[in-house]
Formats: structure tokens, C-alpha cells, sequence
């Protein structure tokens, strides 16, 4: 997956006039954006598609089981469209992305399609909750680190640093689960939400706390919760630690410009120095790493998922891989790719608007 | 800095708070136990590709079937698996052991409140048949096809089904097979109301239910949960639950934690040191049940070395049974040498092999090996397969054997084992239904050994050409007297121990962990026989 932020920059032409020049500029920017979107994903097509055929694992196995008949393997291997060439194959899959099927899970017996409604906002959700609490805890953080470096408060942030680093997700989970829920019982257990309120909201956006709120179902919505906060704390302290970092080193090279010294000689105020000056310049780099996190959380924490017996993506991926649920594999990474391509894309535009120099 | 300190520790108390306040919010929320009608369990079901009974062949899938749909015949498990009418109150078979006559139950009503007749008897045969999905040999293997099922099996009257079979089979052979849940029996109104292109509405009983069974599914999602509710109509009278809450919780660790926090009754897949912990515990009681799983190693004669009966024998006399047993699979595994678990017919209990390096040594010189040989084995890479293979591992470098462990994940492993390419396939074989001849046809069948053979059985898998045992096993199917059936079966376990390229190690023992107060929790000796509406709570 190529990143988007590395796009050289359209050179301007400045004999037109400025108006005009400036909208194709824009033009041509969103041609090539587009451009490179399409060559990716057929690139990421291509590429998960060969791996998926050539990899040692039957597929029809996934089908039919370990004891089949000879006649009835055989059945399923062509239902399953293996005994064409893999051009054809090929062919005949990419043609159906285009139309919106991804084909059908053979572990779920639904449509890829159904699946990923369904498994992607169980990820979206702690996924976003994991950065916002990452964003809120991390940024604030890494400035206090960057502005008191090499004091107590510096030290703190490195330690918290370091253990988001070094310490295995899978073990703060269960370590997570066994204090908070089995000890204290401040957080509900494994599941999304509790067994009671289990058919209690309908799906609407399949993302339960929203789903929950719209319907007016408070107390589904704070079961959800107390099942939520915790796996996304344990997400978010990754967050935390990824993105404090970079906040603490964005901003101590920001606060070595000369324009902070400018700043401080012309007698501001500290607060706005870091925070209008310093803050706004580390911003730009900021948000690529913001988004580069809440990305790789999107794509799903399989760890995580697996322990707090969360239905997302990650785990669909991986648990369709393990079976040679290929349909699956190919349509969760097609998403995973896609959403890669998209916050990418997004994070450009927002670098644009934050930085003048890069409109 | 002073101001700006100032307003930076406020943000991060401002923020840390908010974080508490999310967290301390939930100390309100009271954790309820699980709903006193409901039976809530944590089980990795991620195995199911269908709920169709037609097509049903994984553990958990089938489990869900023996819940929901009821079958002719059926075994009590009280009484040593004997064989009991379920929808047939009572049956009949011809002197020449070729027609079978069954009488229905009556007064049977399906979850959609039709009626239950033998219209719905022949329908059930006829689509299992015609669909021919993984578990349809249970059913072909005794003759019938999608062109002649409507003939074999046939509605005399309303309330008598009249079944012909091939061959003058074993009477308890062909028994054994309807209780197995291929063929459960579906309600072919609500059926055929689904039927999308001729697929005997295999689309949509992938997801649904369509039985007269103790329970009708309510919901399934696919590796989340599957919710049952009780059929209070039930012929066997309403279970004692009001409904079943199964719910997919892939680690064990976490399993444990939600059955001592009281949030599930019962949890199905707690590993040896999870089981151990909640024995400590006096809320938690433990449920053993012998299971039909076989553990084994197969050994590849195209190996060479493997073509030696000696070196076969050697490797026999190589594993720690004791240790392994002990240490590394207690409670879960038991050591058992013979390809027939208990429980079944002619199953014996023969244990010839012992760690014995002294003897495996002369046996390897014998085959002109003394200093043992370098082999490799591959290993699917999960608990407590992984740490059985480093046992045997360990143990045969005693005799100088080399052993490489290949890991791998499971459908990897098998891809290889299937086409022949490995030289030890370390792996377990569970029975596909409740008689003898499941094993023994895998274990002591193996009619070609070419590439070109058209039914691949372990025998087949493992290169073992055994055109005289494939003969004994193949005709003691049409031995009509149960205690012949069963002392040949006796005597060809004892010849296969001596001879088969087959390490049979341990037999398995499913264990559940349960809450106190809930009681009637019973596992069966396959999926087929976990029944649910025996459980009750207090």
C-alpha cells in the first residue's frame, strides 16, 4: 500500500491567471488522486488475490470438510469456480467487485458484503473510541513532555511511552479483564453487549451505542459502554504512547525555530507560543500520525478482538484465513485497503488545508 | 511557562477525570447474572458453515442440529448408547435384512405447527440424498441415490415409512446411521416454502430452522452467537429451560473469567490450566463426558522407513502415553491404543504399548537402523497438539530419531495429509456416526492405493495396502448378529495394533465447567448427543 502523503506537489504555472490556474490545479489533483486510488486498488486486487490462490491451503476443504466423498469435493470445487484457469477467475472476481459482490462467505453462509455491515462497525466503533481517547490523553501529553524536556513530567510521558510500546496487547487485556471486571466489576466482560440487552436494539448503523442512542434505549446504551471501555482503552493506551511520542518530538523541533525565539522576544505569552505557534506549525505532521494510527486500528486488532470476544474485523479476517474462507479474506482486505486509500486521501486534503504551503 | 503549566494541567486533569468519570460511571450498572430460564454457555463455534442438517458436519453445527431437529431412532445415553425409537414408536426388519418398516409417533407437530407424517419422513431422506453434502454418505453408503431415493424410501400411509437398502446390512449398522443428524427429519411444508432454485431450501436452512426438535433457533449470527428458544410442544415434553444463549468467546482465559463472574453457566472450551484454576473455586462444578475422538500419529509408508513393520512397531514402544497423559493433556485426553473409542460397539480396551526405549532400539537394529533416522512431522500449530509433538519429539531422540516439527495452521496441515506429502501427520479423527464401521471403515479400509482411488480413507492417506483387512472389515458390515459383529471387530483392533502404520495415543474427554445451581448437563459421545433440554438451573 503506497501512502498518498508522498504525492509530489502539482507544479504551478504562473503565467495564468489566478483564478483559473488555481482550479486546475485542483483539477488535476483530483484526477491523479484518482488516478493512483484506481491503480491501487486493482494493485491490491491483484496482489491478494494471487496470494490467496497461491498459498498450500484448499479452499474446498473449507467446504466440505475433512471426511468428503471424492464426488462431492468435486462438486464443491466447481461450484466454488476452482477448476477454471486463474486468469478466468481472476477475471470474473474483479468484474464482480466492480458490480458490488464480493461473493459469498462460506463460514457465514452470508454475502461478504452482509459480513463486513456487519463486523466493520463493531471495529469502527473501538477503533474510534481507542484515538479519541489516544488524541485527548496523547497530545496534551507529549506537549507537556516537549516543553518540560528532560523534567519529571518528560519522564513520566516516556514511561507511558514505553509501556504502551513494550507491553504485549494480549496481556494488558487479560490483566484489564481480570482487575476491572473480575475484580472490581467497575467494566461489563467479553461481548459487546450483555446477554439481556442482547435483541433489545434494533441494528440501524450496526454500531450499538449509536444505535442505542438513537433509540432512546439509555440503559442499552451504558451496558454497551461499560463493555466498550475497556478493550478501547487498551487500544487507546497504544495510542497514547504512538502518539505522545511524536507530539513530544513535532513540537521540540518546532520550538527550536527561529520563529518561536521571534515569538518569545516579541513577549508573548507562553501559552501562545506553544500552543498558537508551536502547536499549529507540529499540527500539520501531527495529523498524518493521528490518522496513520486510527488507521491501523481500523484495520482491526485481532489481539484485542479475540479477548474481549469482539465480533469485528480483524477477527473476521484472520478467522476466515485460518478456515480458507477465500471470498472473505479477499473482501475484509479489500475494505482494510480501502479505508487505508480513504483516511489517506483525507489526511491530505486536511495537510492542504492546515498548511498553506502545501496548497 | 508558569500560565502555561497552569492551563496544560488543567486540560490533562480535565481529561484524565473525564476518562474516570467514563469508567466509575459504569460501577452502577449492576452485572446481572444470567436470566433464570436461560441457559447461557461460552463456546468457540466458529467451525459452523451451516445449520442445515443436510449439509451440518462440524462439531458445533451438528450440535446445534441434535437441539433442534428430532430423528427416527436415537441412543440413550443411560443405557450404553442402545438404540431408541425417537419419531418411530416402533420399527420392523425384513428376515433378509433389506426392508425396514417404521411406524411414526403420533400426534407430532413441528416448531411451524404442521403436522409431522411420513411425507415429511421421505422428503427429509430425499433432500439429504439428492443434496449429497459432506455428511450424505452417512446415507448413500446404503444404496440410495438422487434417482432412486423416491423408491427405496417410501410413505405407505400416513404414519409408516417403508426404507429398502442395498445389501443385507449389519440391522445395527444401518441404526446407528439414523441417529446421526443427516437424518433429521425437516418439515417439508415450511421447507419447500424456501426453496430457491431447486436447492431443496438448502439456502435458507443455512440460517434457519425448520424442525420439531426441543428447540427452535431464534437467531444466529455467524461467530457471535446462536439463540435458541424451547419448543414447550415438544413430544418429549418442554424442556427445562426457556431458552439457549450460545455464545462464541474464542479464548479460554476469557471464558473462565465470565463463568466465576457468573455472566455464562457453562463453559465449553476451557484448556487444562483453566480447568485446574476453576476447580479451586466452589461456585464452579467440572462435567466430564468421553468423547469419540481419536489422537494419532500417521505415519506415511511411502516413507520408506515406514514400509518396515519393525520401525512401525518401534515408534509404538517411543511415546510416553503416561507422561503425556499426565503432564501436558490431564482431564481432556486418556490414554487409549485402539481405533474404536469407547463406548462403541466391539470397542476394546487393549493397551499393548508402553514407553519402552530398550525395546524400540533392538526393534530399529532389527530394521537395520541402529542409529535411528531423521523424519519430519507436520504439526498443527494449537494446544495441546503443538506440546503432545514436542513430547514424542523428545522421547524418540532417545532412540536417536531426528524428528523436525513442521507447524502449520490446521487446514494447511491437512491439504498435505490429503495429498499424501507428509511423512507423520500428528491429528485427531472423530467419528461420523455412532457405529464401528466409521472407524473401521477409515482405520482397516483401503480397497486402491493408487493415486486414482476413489475413496481416500486415513488407510489410503498413510500408503497402507491391506487388501486382506479391507476384505474382514468390508463384510463384517453384513455380519447380522451384534455379538459376532462386535468380537471381529474386537480382533481386528488387536491385529491392527501389531501391524498399522497408526500410533493411536489418547481418546478425548470433552470437559465443561459449569456454575453451581445448574444441574442435567450432560456430553454426549458425539456433537449428535449434547442435549440441551435436560438442563435446568436453580
Amino acid at each position: 500500500m503506497t501512502s498518498l502523503t508522498d504525492t509530489p506537489m502539482p507544479v504551478p504555472v504562473p503565467t495564468r491567471k489566478p483564478g483559473a490556474g488555481r482550479a486546475m490545479r485542483w483539477g488535476r489533483l483530483l484526477w491523479r488522486e484518482l488516478t493512483t486510488v484506481a491503480i491501487t486498488i486493482f494493485g491490491l486486487l491483484l496482489v491478494t488475490f494471487f496470494i490467496a490462490r497461491v498459498i498450500p491451503i484448499d479452499p474446498v476443504l473449507a467446504v466440505v470438510g475433512d471426511n468428503a466423498r471424492p464426488d462431492v469435493y468435486e462438486n464443491a470445487r466447481i461450484a466454488l469456480g476452482l477448476d477454471k484457469p486463474l486468469w478466468q477467475q481472476f477475471a470474473s472476481y474483479v468484474g464482480k467487485v466492480f458490480t458490488g459482490d464480493l461473493g459469498r462467505s462460506v463460514l457465514t453462509s452470508n454475502t461478504v458484503v452482509e459480513d463486513i455491515k456487519r463486523v466493520f462497525p463493531a471495529t469502527l466503533e473501538l477503533a474510534t473510541l481507542g484515538t479519541l481517547i489516544g488524541v485527548l490523553l496523547g497530545v496534551p501529553l507529549g506537549i507537556v513532555a516537549a516543553v518540560n524536556q528532560g523534567r519529571w513530567p518528560d519522564q513520566f510521558a516516556r514511561i507511558v511511552g514505553l509501556i504502551g510500546y513494550s507491553i504485549p496487547v494480549f496481556w494488558l487485556g487479560l490483566m484489564g479483564l481480570l482487575l476491572f471486571y473480575a475484580k472490581l466489576g467497575w467494566v461489563s466482560g467479553p461481548g459487546r453487549i450483555g446477554i439481556a440487552y442482547q435483541d433489545f436494539v434494533d441494528p440501524i448503523t450496526n454500531i450499538i451505542m449509536l444505535d442505542a442512542a438513537l433509540q432512546g434505549e439509555w440503559d442499552a446504551f451504558r451496558n454497551a459502554f461499560s463493555h466498550l471501555i475497556l478493550p478501547a482503552s487498551v487500544l487507546g493506551l497504544l495510542s497514547v504512547a504512538y502518539i505522545s511520542r511524536m507530539t513530544r518530538s513535532f513540537m521540540i523541533t518546532e520550538l527550536q525555530q527561529q520563529y518561536v525565539i521571534a515569538a518569545r522576544v516579541k513577549g508573548l505569552s507562553e501559552w501562545r507560543v506553544v500552543w498558537r505557534h508551536a502547536l499549529r506549525n507540529a499540527a500539520v505532521p501531527l495529523v498524518t500520525v493521528i490518522a496513520l494510527s486510527y488507521m491501523h486500528l481500523l484495520e482491526g486488532s485481532v489481539l484485542t478482538e479475540t479477548i474481549f470476544a469482539w465480533p469485528g474485523l480483524g477477527r473476521y479476517i484472520t478467522n476466515s484465513l485460518l478456515n480458507a474462507d477465500m471470498n472473505a479474506v479477499l473482501g475484509g482486505t479489500l475494505v482494510v485497503g480501502a479505508v487505508f486509500i480513504a483516511v489517506n486521501l483525507f489526511t491530505d486534503i486536511l495537510a492542504r488545508i492546515a498548511d498553506p504551503r502545501a496548497r | 511557562m508558569g500560565i502555561f503549566m497552569r492551563h496544560v494541567t488543567k486540560l490533562m486533569v480535565a481529561s484524565a477525570f473525564s476518562a474516570l468519570m467514563a469508567t466509575t460511571a459504569q460501577i452502577t450498572v449492576s452485572l446481572a447474572q444470567t436470566p433464570k430460564d436461560t441457559v447461557v454457555m461460552a463456546k468457540q463455534i466458529d467451525d459452523i458453515i451451516t445449520l442445515d442438517p443436510a449439509e451440518a458436519f462440524e462439531f458445533s453445527g451438528v450440535e446445534v442440529g441434535a437441539n433442534v431437529y428430532d430423528k427416527l431412532i436415537g441412543v440413550d445415553l443411560a443405557k450404553g448408547n442402545a438404540l431408541v425409537g425417537e419419531l418411530a414408536a416402533s420399527w420392523t426388519v425384513s428376515p433378509d435384512n433389506l426392508t425396514y418398516t417404521f411406524k411414526l409417533r403420533p400426534g407430532v407437530k413441528f416448531h411451524s405447527g404442521n403436522a409431522l407424517t411420513a411425507a415429511d419422513v421421505v422428503y427429509s431422506f430425499q433432500r439429504a440424498v439428492t443434496l449429497n453434502k459432506s455428511p450424505g454418505f452417512i446415507l448413500t453408503q446404503f444404496g440410495f441415490t438422487k434417482d432412486n431415493v423416491l423408491e427405496k424410501v417410501r410413505a405407505s400411509d400416513d404414519s409408516t415409512v417403508v426404507i429398502t437398502v442395498s445389501k443385507p446390512f449389519a440391522p445395527t449398522f444401518f441404526l446407528n446411521c439414523l441417529t446421526s443428524g443427516v437424518a433429521s427429519i425437516v418439515d417439508s411444508k415450511l421447507v419447500k416454502a424456501n426453496e430457491k432454485d431447486g436447492d431443496f431450501g438448502n439456502g435458507w436452512m443455512k440460517l434457519n430452522s425448520a424442525g420439531s426438535g426441543a428447540y427452535k433457533v431464534r437467531a444466529y449470527r455467524p461467530n457471535e452467537q446462536y439463540a435458541l428458544d424451547a419448543n414447550e410442544g415438544w413430544y418429549k415434553g418442554a424442556p427445562k429451560n426457556k431458552r439457549v444463549i450460545v455464545r462464541h468467546v474464542a479464548e479460554p482465559a476469557s471464558q473462565r473469567l465470565l463463568l466465576e463472574k457468573g455472566d455464562i453457566d457453562i463453559a465449553r472450551n476451557l484448556s487444562k490450566d483453566q480447568l485446574a484454576a476453576v476447580k479451586t473455586n466452589k461456585d464452579v462444578e467440572i462435567v466430564q463426558g468421553d468423547k469419540g475422538y481419536i489422537l494419532y500419529l500417521g505415519l506415511n509408508t511411502k516413507n520408506p522407513n515406514f514400509a518396515k513393520p519393525e520401525v512401525r512397531e518401534a515408534l509404538k514402544w517411543l511415546v510416553d502415553y503416561k507422561s503425556i497423559e499426565t503432564n501436558i493433556v490431564e482431564g481432556t485426553y486418556k490414554h487409549h491404543e485402539s481405533f474404536l473409542p469407547k463406548g462403541f460397539l466391539g470397542a476394546i480396551d487393549d493397551k499393548p504399548y508402553s514407553f519402552n526405549p530398550a525395546k524400540a532400539k533392538e526393534l530399529l537394529a532389527k530394521a537395520g537402523l541402529p542409529n535411528g533416522f531423521s523424519v519430519t512431522m507436520d504439526v498443527r500449530s494449537v494446544s495441546p497438539i503443538t506440546d503432545i509433538a514436542q513430547a514424542v519429539q523428545a522421547s524418540w531422540a532417545q532412540a536417536g530419531i531426528k524428528l523436525e516439527l513442521i507447524p502449520g495452521d490446521g487446514k494447511q496441515t491437512l491439504t498435505k495429509y490429503r495429498a499424501r506429502t507428509h511423512d507423520i501427520y500428528i491429528g485427531q479423527w472423530g467419528p461420523d456416526y455412532l457405529d464401528p464401521h466409521t472407524n473401521a471403515e477409515t482405520f482397516a479400509i483401503n480397497e486402491n492405493n493408487g493415486e486414482d482411488a476413489k475413496s481416500k480413507t486415513l488407510a489410503w492417506r498413510n500408503a497402507w495396502d491391506i487388501p486382506d483387512m479391507t476384505k474382514v472389515t468390508q463384510a463384517n458390515v453384513l455380519e447380522t448378529d451384534a455379538a459376532k459383529r462386535a468380537a471381529v471387530y474386537g480382533s481386528l483392533q488387536r491385529d491392527h495394533q501389531m501391524v498399522s502404520p497408526f500410533v493411536i495415543m489418547f481418546q478425548q474427554v470433552e470437559v465443561s465447567a459449569e456454575r453451581k445451581g445448574v444441574n442435567g448437563w450432560v456430553i454426549g459421545p458425539s456433537s449428535d448427543t449434547n442435549f440441551y433440554a435436560p438442563i435446568a438451573k436453580n
